[in-house]
């Protein structure tokens, strides 16, 4: 609820430039040396307005991280996305013992029956099963473990 | 993608100098100009060599791109709907790749059902400013289903609990 009123007080209102640096920048950094001059290049700005905005919006919060992207699946650890039911009076104790967990990394409340969806991220394949355990037991309700069988698409992008 | 490099090859195997160019990098890449020697000051290596690195993780998969990651709902993208599809699946490969490939969609996954109180096994995200906007995004990928699908329904998230994103850990 708090989630909702917040982003209808900061209803986006970009500059030109921020808007160009946030859609350009979000399709990835060229791996060539000075990489910001050269986006600043392609922009028709210079390398300072680039490292300026990036850093405001950055603080700004409007952007949440500047950096490499990871895929977790090829990096040889264990990747998936999870989802528990948990009644109404048990789910904000449930919410912190899961989030305790170092290995989830995002975790959503849904509107559904399974209304708590978290994905796993752990180093070595094997320790999902572990971990899903381990929350399980912690918890005391069952976790349904939603693996990726196949992956068809990503590619998050976000226009402004 | 990179996924053929993971099949043919395992998986890219991270040296200790990758790792710790991870660790550097992980909750940003430095803001300066020359921000790969500014790394390979850090950590002892010429600025090419880190350069190189990066695009060999890159090429390899292990990095999908260096990158903004936006924070949505700060974008105006209010509404996230994770879309999921009772798909048959006989046709779940080729409606997977056309669903996928709608603008839309952030993320398309084929995943396990768990009968029977789940029978959903594709995922499609999608974003949208209003619920009508996610809704209307839904509609268009129901017409592309068509009657391979069997139901559906939209999962919005009313919060969120964490959002961390993937760690390597330090130990």
């Amino acid at each position: 609820m708090s989630a909702m009123t917040e982003c209808r007080e900061t209803t986006p209102e970009f500059t030109g430039v921020e808007r160009a640096v946030i859609n350009r920048l979000q399709t990835g950094l060229p791996l060539v040396y000075s990489p910001y001059a050269a986006v600043a290049d392609e922009l028709g700005i210079t390398e300072e307005v680039v490292l300026n905005t990036l850093q405001d919006l950055l603080d700004r919060r409007i952007l949440t991280r500047f950096g490499p992207m990871f895929h977790a699946g090829e990096m040889g650890g264990g990747l998936t996305l999870a989802a528990m039911r948990i009644p109404e009076q048990d789910f904000e104790n449930v919410t912190a013992k899961v989030n305790e967990f170092d290995e989830v990394a995002h975790n959503y409340r849904r509107e559904h029956e399974l209304n708590m969806w978290f994905v796993l991220a752990t180093e070595a394949p094997d320790d999902i099963a572990r971990v899903i355990a381990g929350i399980e037991s912690s918890t005391g309700y069952p976790v349904y473990n939603m693996p990726k069988e196949e992956e068809f698409h990503v590619h998050l992008h976000f226009p402004v | 993608m990179s996924i053929s490099t993971s099949r043919s090859d395992q998986n890219y195997m991270l040296c200790a100098l990758d790792r710790k160019l991870i660790l550097a990098t992980q909750s940003g890449l430095p803001l300066v100009p020359d921000p790969w020697g500014a790394l390979g000051k850090e950590l002892g290596l010429p600025a090419d060599e880190v350069l190189a690195r990066f695009q060999r993780m890159q090429d390899a998969g292990v990095i999908r791109r260096v990158a903004a990651v936006p924070d949505h709902y700060r974008l105006g993208y209010r509404f996230n709907g994770m879309t999921v599809w009772d798909v048959h699946d006989d046709a779940i490969t080729d409606m997977g790749r056309q669903v996928g490939e709608l603008h839309f969609v952030s993320h398309c996954y084929r995943r396990p059902r768990h009968l029977p109180c789940w029978n959903y096994n594709l995922f499609a995200m999608v974003h949208g400013t209003s619920r009508e906007e996610v809704e209307d995004k839904a509609s268009q990928i129901h017409d592309l289903l068509g009657d391979t699908c069997e139901g559906h329904t939209i999962l919005y998230s009313s919060a969120i609990l964490k959002k961390t994103g993937l760690r390597l850990r330090k130990t």
